[in-house]
């Protein structure tokens, strides 16, 4: 059972997912890292069906190298979150599509603003203050109806995010035991010890 | 449940005296869980011709992205702006275009047509998911909560109401159509076109 979610706050995007990878009812592994580094300032977060999902990640972060390569500028996160927006409607109506829900987080260098999206293997994209993919979906989006703050600091946010991991690991049957978190702000993308 | 019901939303559009109103909620849901609220399903094509297109959001987005290409490749070619009758047609045709694996949209156009004297009259049409055009003299609705618009509308709508009476005749009937569809809501936007200007407006309605 993944769950992943992403808050936003003052100049910053938390994004959170569990480590298990799990096959059938067995847990393989619990250190797995399912938020991957897009480009210094944007980050991505996925989950699905096992394989789609890195084949996936690992696609757009060679084509979103590709750009910067290229045009010697990196995609700014609302153009990266129409790409790959694009890349799975296309891929939606494929022989074979992409199985794989993310969550898109990034801060941009040029307005100074944070931004996270929520996308679904349909080509869904919205832009949010956050979000939350599967089951941990069902408390935490509650829990941050009421908690979240866009103005929090990057200390509140950390805090609103431990109760959203505290509250799934009370009432989700199958919770996960870790969870992987990273912040994007202007330093750039980062991890942090909960 | 149908993929047409999956991310749930309205559009509704009205004719009023020298003027047409479009309006849309604000809702993006998956099922009957809340994503977004913020969700724009009303897009504007030229300044006097505005499409709303409720149903499947990857579709919306899908669509938006295809007539926008399709609307600036006719501006060049013609060298002028599209006209909403044309536009309509250009909506019915890419759309029937996926007979067989379709966009999941019910597209519903409104605007201000420039008529031959150089005046302009209010248009309004709407088409299913494979381009069956409905031109209608009154209001055009679509959506989740397309059933309870048609109600709502058939009693409130009058003929040739002035831009500031149809903005509450619309914002009206969308909101308490909303209410009663679980799959749309939360908020709604309303633009009034006329010949010369849009008026858009955003409404909190029940946020609940």
């Amino acid at each position: 059972m993944e769950v992943s979610f992403g808050i936003t706050g003052k100049g910053y995007v938390l994004v959170a997912a569990d480590t298990t990878a799990a096959h059938s009812v067995i847990k393989v592994k619990n250190d797995v890292d399912k938020i991957i580094e897009l480009n210094p300032h944007l980050l991505m977060a996925y989950s699905g069906e096992p394989g789609d999902t890195v084949q996936f990640a690992e696609y757009v972060e060679r084509n979103i190298r590709l750009y910067q390569i290229r045009n010697s500028l990196p995609l700014r996160p609302p153009s990266a979150a129409s790409w790959v927006r694009k890349t799975l409607a296309q891929s939606l109506r494929s022989r074979s599509p992409y199985s794989v829900n993310l969550l898109l987080g990034g801060y941009d260098t040029s307005d100074y603003t944070p931004h996270l999206y929520w996308l679904d293997y349909l080509g869904t994209l919205v832009e949010v203050p956050f979000a939350a993919h599967g089951y941990g979906s069902y408390f935490a989006l509650s829990l941050l109806d009421r908690y979240h703050d866009p103005e929090a600091s990057l200390e509140e946010g950390i805090e609103t995010l431990k109760r959203c991991i505290a509250e799934i690991s009370k009432r989700l049957v199958v919770s996960p035991e870790r969870f992987k978190v990273k912040v994007v702000d202007k330093d750039g993308v980062r991890e942090i010890e909960l | 449940m149908s993929i047409m019901q999956y991310n749930g939303g309205s559009v509704i559009a009205m004719v009023g005296k020298d003027c047409v109103a479009i309006a849309s909620d604000l809702r993006l849901g998956v099922q009957s869980l809340s994503i977004a609220t913020n969700f724009q399903k009303i897009f504007p094509v030229t300044d006097r011709l505005y499409l709303g297109l409720p149903g499947l959001a990857s579709d919306v987005a899908t669509l938006h992205e295809r007539f926008r290409l399709l609307t600036n490749m006719y501006t060049i070619k013609e060298e002028r702006e599209i006209e909403p009758e044309t536009f309509a047609q250009l909506v019915s045709s890419t759309l029937y275009e996926k007979r067989f694996g379709p966009y999941f949209i019910e597209p519903v156009v409104a605007g201000m047509q420039k008529t031959p004297s150089g005046g302009y009259k209010p248009f309004i049409a709407a088409t299913d998911l494979i381009g069956c055009l409905n031109f209608a003299k009154d209001f055009v609705v679509a959506g989740t909560a397309s059933e309870k618009l048609f109600g709502v509308a058939e009693g409130l709508w009058e003929p040739d109401l002035e831009a500031e009476d149809l903005f509450e005749t619309i914002s009206q009937t969308l909101l308490n159509a909303v209410d009663r569809d679980a799959f749309s809501g939360w908020g709604a936007v309303v633009h009034v076109i006329t010949k010369d200007k849009v008026v858009t407006r955003k409404l909190k309605g029940r946020m609940d």
